[in-house]
């Protein structure tokens, strides 16, 4: 990995808890993650593989009850995990703008969308009542919302998804932080709706520097916007590499399942080679071992290493445990007949 | 906005009239008639068929349908014939009392059940909490009665601190010894009616908040960088009110209608009280005139209702 002073944000063993019952359980395990200026990182890997509690860790948006965060999230020489609220509030917003899933339950439906944006104007700048609503309605017109003074006025519930969602990057990018975390920010759009949004993420980056956290379940999307990719499955990073790099060789066995599971028109045996099965719950995780071994039985364990690690595999490319190098699908096998295994696409 | 509370007011004309034809049709069918109560040994059953006529008892019900509404315009709600004395007179002294206690009561009840819902949402499974939700389960399964009169027995002749009847005291002189007077009357019914009115807004907050919280709207109001303060009153609480909001009309209604209760335990001179005591001594153009007038102001607490949810709700302002 690059120098290590020079990332924007630099996450190290960073272990995200849960309280179930009377126990901790790691929804986010051992996290070792950069974010450059200037780069979009897709953060990727099925429902329920901790995706989203990374992305509320950075942001200090857990509930103290019940979640434990250990670690460093390191950002401009200070340690996010464990800051308090008041020093933590002057962050969120001004540094790191969140975006989120759902845009119609992430507004306020009692609140004009303007005043919205406004508020974190509010609470980070000095200006006034009305040099906030210029800046707003400039913000407007740069999301693209066609009539920005109209819009400033409006409810949500009186736009459509995809506009709504402009709102909520125009909320996220009001202070022009220099990280942008974006959960999931095209999931809940018509796929139309999505490409212009990921366009204009991508010209967001462009234009301010920002690094981006790109969170998604759709390597559609990631083929089409991430610099850079982190594949997790089950709290854990599984492997990470430059974009063309992971689309080119993608080496760990739920890489290669998920790159598989991606709907291509010109690929005739389409749901061939897929691993079955779902991400285990916070309450089933191993404690240890490889973690995508109970999806591949077919792979005898002498393959998987007793305690996983990354490896570099080439350039900025890294892969955990060790069961990628004999890995095989298992309608691979029946289909070889005699057992010869030719895992090379 | 305009357009749609017009629409919604002029909806209340046939309300109004529905309900005016189904009290005048109970009034109808109700046992004996108005000229009952005058029959003693003494009286000439000729004289009482001519007084029948004059009032127009033998006429077809639609003619005295409309005589009667007709007369309801004009101000004439008939004579009381317990009373001797105008309806209309007697129900407007009546109405002051009943409308002071519960503006009272309105009044109270907000001002202890705002606070206490909100401090029961915002420290949810807390101590205060629990002890609230001990009040609210109290407050709920005792009957009211019993409630009335444990507050008059403790109130009013352990402590000795209210009166327990009467609305102002005949010793009381000039104006600010009168209002004082008809306060001091009115704050043990008030208080009591008013701590039994708190329990469903209580609750009614209570989850509004707990829900609210939650909301991803409120994650993004975090993600701003509002401070938690603000959080709380600008995005969670506004929104928790909207269930509120919505029966501060029906709950003055209900206040009014529930005087009945009320004002019956703590004989107080109001339109309940009066509304019992025609009840018993069949007093029935004074009890169709209270019917009605509790039924509009049923009406007139929904459409309040109404134009409150439509202010405070963008959501519905659609025309
Ligand atoms: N607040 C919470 N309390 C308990 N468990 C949680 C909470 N949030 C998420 N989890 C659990 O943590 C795991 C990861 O969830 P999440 O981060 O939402 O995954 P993703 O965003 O990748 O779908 C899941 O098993 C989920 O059930
Ligand atoms: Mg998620």
């Amino acid at each position: 990995m690059p120098d290590e002073t020079t990332h924007l944000l630099d996450i190290q063993h960073l272990h995200t808890g849960f309280r179930v019952g009377d126990a901790f359980y790691d929804a986010v395990d051992d996290i070792n993650l950069t974010l450059d200026k200037n780069e979009i990182l897709a953060i990727v890997g099925e429902s329920g593989s901790g995706k989203s509690t990374l992305a509320t860790s950075i942001i200090g948006l857990h509930n103290p009850k019940n979640t434990r965060v250990r670690g460093t999230i390191a950002y401009n020489g200070q340690n996010l995990v464990g800051l308090d609220e008041t020093a933590f509030n002057k962050i969120r917003g001004n540094d790191i703008g969140m975006i989120f899933q759902d845009p119609l339950s992430a507004l306020n439906p009692l609140m004009r969308c303007g005043d919205q944006i406004a508020e974190t104007l509010k609470y980070h700048t000095k200006l006034n009542k009305q040099e906030r609503k210029e800046h707003v309605l400039a913000i407007l017109e740069r999301v693209g919302i066609p009539n920005p003074k109209l819009t400033y006025r409006q409810y949500p519930h009186e736009l459509s998804g995809g506009m709504r969602q402009r709102i909520i990057i125009a909320i996220a990018i009001a202070c022009k932080p220099p990280i942008i975390i974006a959960d999931e920010p095209t999931t809940a759009l018509d796929v139309t709706i999505q490409a212009q949004i990921l366009d204009l993420l991508e010209d967001i980056e462009k234009e301010t520097g920002s690094g981006i956290i790109l969170i998604t379940h759709d390597l559609g999307v990631v083929a089409e916007t991430a610099d850079r990719v982190a594949v997790m499955y089950s709290g854990q990073i599984v492997e990470e590499a430059p974009v063309n790099e992971l689309f080119a060789h993608p080496l760990h066995p739920y890489t290669r399942s998920l790159l598989n599971s991606m709907p291509q028109l010109d690929n005739v045996e389409d749901k061939l080679h897929v691993i079955q099965g779902t991400v285990p719950s916070l309450k089933d995780m191993q404690p240890d071992g490889c973690r995508f071994a109970p999806r591949i039985p077919w792979i005898p364990a002498s393959a998987h290493e007793a305690h996983p690690t990354m490896h570099e595999v080439g350039p900025n490319h890294y892969v955990r445990c060790t069961c990628y190098k004999t890995f095989h699908f298992q309608d691979a096998l029946s289909s070889v007949e005699g057992g010869i295994v030719n895992v090379t696409d | 906005m305009w357009k749609t509370i017009l629409r919604r007011v002029l909806l209340m004309i046939p309300q109004i009239i529905i309900l005016s034809l189904m009290v005048f049709m109970l009034a109808k069918m109700m046992p004996g008639d108005p000229f009952t109560g005058l029959v003693t040994p003494q009286t000439d059953p000729s004289q009482l068929h001519r007084l029948r006529v004059e009032a127009g008892f033998y006429n077809p019900w639609y003619v005295q349908y409309r005589d009667w509404v007709v007369n309801m315009f004009h101000g004439n709600f008939g004579t009381s014939y317990q009373y001797h004395r105008s309806v209309a007179s007697m129900i407007g002294e009546r109405a002051v009392n009943t409308f002071w206690l519960a503006l009272l009561t309105f009044v109270l009840t907000y001002l202890i059940a705002i606070p206490v819902g909100i401090i029961a949402g915002r420290y949810e499974s807390s101590w205060k909490d629990n002890a609230i939700q001990v009040y609210t389960y109290i407050t709920l399964a005792i009957p009211a009665f019993v409630f009335y009169l444990f507050g008059i027995w403790l109130f009013g002749y352990v402590l000795g601190w209210f009166p327990t009847s009467g609305s102002i005291s005949v010793s009381a002189t000039g104006m600010i010894g009168k209002v004082g007077s008809m306060l001091y009357h009115m704050i043990l019914p008030a208080l009591l009616a008013a701590i039994l009115a708190t329990t469903s807004i209580i609750q009614y907050l209570r989850s509004g908040i707990i829900d609210n919280k939650q909301e991803d709207y409120v994650r993004t109001a975090r993600s701003k960088g509002v401070p938690e303060r603000v959080v709380f009153s600008k995005h969670i609480l506004r929104n928790s009110f909207l269930p509120i909001a919505a029966f501060i009309g029906n709950n003055f209604a209900v206040l009014i209608g529930g005087s009945v209760f009320t004002e019956t335990i703590f004989s107080y001179p109001g339109l309940g009280q009066l509304f019992i005591s025609s009840i018993s001594s069949r007093d029935y153009s004074i009890i169709t005139a209270l019917v009605l007038i509790f039924g509009i102001f049923t009406l007139l607490g929904n459409l309040i209702s109404d134009i409150i949810l439509r202010v405070v709700d963008p959501r519905l302002r659609i025309q």
